[in-house]
């Protein structure tokens, strides 16, 4: 669904994303971890084709409506700038699928707003509600975008716990029913119960890329986030916990 | 109340305030005399009719509409409530076209020396707020060009008037700059349709694009829009409606400003909604106060410019007043 090769972003002349190459197909969760400045969005960013980058992405060739219609694209900034309707706001996700689809739209929308626990909301105004109400809003409006794959930057950093775990629930309900997620994300212990796969980025480069328990190793964590942590396969599935920073 | 509500609404208040610009009038003809003259146009009250109050009348709907739907635009494409129309220059340049036209004595030699100055005035602010802002700038960058374009225009036109030939002239150009309806004809309204009706036709087709920015430049890039396409169509739509506007009116403030701010929460902020009902909008306030021109002062020539910006300005700081303890 998404095919990345040897892609680069350069910033002046640093290259911020550093010829990487990845897949992600049908079925995944990918969690997007890294220190700050790693290059996380910009890796996104240049998925999308929203960046000038070198190496291909499979979806900035696209044109930008059939882009649309692959991919769906989250930022961090979580930007509404009138006081849209919530039911308006999410609704927006169905641009890209043109007019002639007005009566799928209204209910992918009704669906997204269901998904996201909107349902009591869809008349307030977006910009009335807290940011985390916002962020599921927005999160919403990906949904009914209805495009196989999502690329989310942070979208449950400034969540409370429930949501949290609802969004990454509904990100795993969507790559059930056949798409895919990639979220950059800093909560580990939520990147390695919920993701199927974790891709680490350190200082521009993909580092490393495998399953969680593979992934998050004493000896990665110490190298890229300068951490050491406490990490149990439990009956409920993995569980993580950083306990101290280590020299840098 | 629906949105379909809205716009009918809005547009009946037009088509009266319309019909109403046509009957009220210093001449003082009956209504029903003003009708039929206007329908034969014979005799003197034909010709006030037909010469004097349609084209009037036209260019208030025109200029209005200009106003209002440019102002909503550019408020969509900055996603902010302060944005007006005259932002990006063009106004700021075809007062520059104008005065020019004045100073020069241009103006005398035919009718149309003046507007078309104007135009070119608009055209030439155009094309150097589109090379100072290149073609891949955001919107900031558009502000800021906008901005100095203006100065530069207003440095110009102020320039234009310190070396004015006689106090006439200098009159001439600071009465022509507040802005005004009277006097206008067919010829004038001739010149002004076609580019307000292109521009109107560019504005109205950026609705998707400027809903999508309502969720920041990157969410709508990654919807599939062109945010190059939507700013050349931004830029081209306003200068196009703007330039005619300020070629047949001169400096008219506030209604731009003002008018999306009125309608936005009744057509439920969405920006595609706003566009058509501000443009009526602005033709109905506009109309009005072209018609309040001529009821408060009949005998003074009150200039349109003057009584938008006295009614525009306070309510403008209204406004910010409340924004800022919305905060």
């Amino acid at each position: 669904m998404l095919e990345l090769e040897n892609l680069t972003v350069l910033r002046g002349e640093c290259p911020v994303v550093d010829r990487v190459s990845a897949q992600v197909g049908p079925g995944e969760v990918i969690g997007l971890i890294g220190p700050n400045g790693a290059g996380k969005t910009s890796l996104l960013r240049g998925a999308m084709g929203l960046l000038a980058h070198r190496g291909d992405s499979s979806l900035s060739a696209l044109d930008p409506m059939a882009r649309a219609r692959a991919a769906a694209w989250l930022p961090q900034a979580r930007e509404i700038a009138w006081g849209l309707s919530v039911a308006d706001l999410v609704a927006l996700g169905r641009l890209p699928h043109g007019r002639d689809q007005a009566t799928r739209g209204a209910a992918a929308v009704e669906e997204a707003l269901r998904r996201m626990g909107l349902d009591n909301y869809r008349d307030r105004a977006a910009t009335q509600l807290s940011g985390g109400e916002q962020a599921r809003v927005l999160i919403a409006r990906a949904l009914a975008q209805e495009s196989p794959l999502i690329l989310a930057d942070e979208p449950i950093a400034g969540l409370d716990p429930a949501a949290q775990i609802a969004t990454m629930q509904v990100f795993t309900a969507h790559a059930q029913a056949g798409g895919a997620v990639v979220t950059s994300l800093h909560d580990l212990g939520l990147a390695a119960r919920h993701c199927t796969r974790l891709w680490v980025m350190d200082r521009g480069r993909l580092v490393a890329d495998g399953a969680p328990g593979e992934v998050l190793t004493e000896a990665l964590l110490a190298q890229v986030f300068h951490i050491r942590a406490h990490f149990k396969n439990t009956p409920e599935g993995p569980v993580f916990q950083p306990l101290s920073t280590l020299g840098v | 109340m629906s949105y379909r509500t809205i716009l009918i609404l809005l547009s009946v208040l037009c088509a009266v305030l319309f019909a109403a610009s046509l009957l009220i009038g210093p001449s003082g003809i009956s209504p029903l005399h003003g009708l039929s003259a206007l329908i034969s146009g014979d005799g003197a009250a034909g010709l006030v009719m037909r010469e004097l109050r349609l084209p009037r009348a036209i260019l208030g709907i025109g200029v209005g509409a200009a106003l209002g739907l440019s102002g909503a635009a550019m408020q969509g494409f900055l996603r902010n409530p302060l944005a007006e129309p005259g932002l990006i220059g063009t106004s700021a340049g075809a007062a520059l076209g104008a005065v020019i036209a004045i100073q020069t004595g241009l103006y005398a030699l035919f009718a149309l020396a003046l507007p078309l100055a104007a135009l070119a005035g608009a055209g030439v602010a155009v094309a150097l707020i589109l090379i100072l802002a290149g073609r891949e700038g955001r919107a900031l960058v558009l502000i800021l060009a906008g901005i100095a374009v203006s100065a530069l225009a207003a440095a110009a036109t102020a320039l234009v008037l310190n070396l004015a030939p006689s106090p006439y002239a200098a009159a001439e150009i600071v009465f022509w700059m507040m802005g005004s309806l009277a006097d206008r004809s067919m010829t004038h309204v001739a010149l002004a349709l076609p580019f307000l009706i292109v521009g109107a036709l560019i504005l109205l087709r950026a609705g998707a694009g400027l809903d999508a920015l309502s969720l920041g430049e990157d969410a709508a890039a990654s919807m599939g829009i062109s945010l190059k396409r939507l700013r050349l169509q931004i830029v081209f739509g306003t200068a196009l409606m703007v330039g005619a506007a300020t070629a047949v009116a001169g400096a008219i403030g506030f209604v731009g400003l003002v008018v999306p701010h009125l309608l936005r929460k009744s057509v439920g902020a969405r920006p595609s909604r706003l566009l058509p009902a501000s443009a009526l909008g602005g033709a109905a306030m506009l109309t009005l106060a072209d018609i309040a021109t001529r009821v408060i002062a009949p005998e003074r020539d009150l200039k349109l410019g003057v009584l938008t910006a006295l009614v525009g300005a306070p309510f403008f700081l209204s406004m910010i007043r409340k924004m800022g303890r919305e905060g």
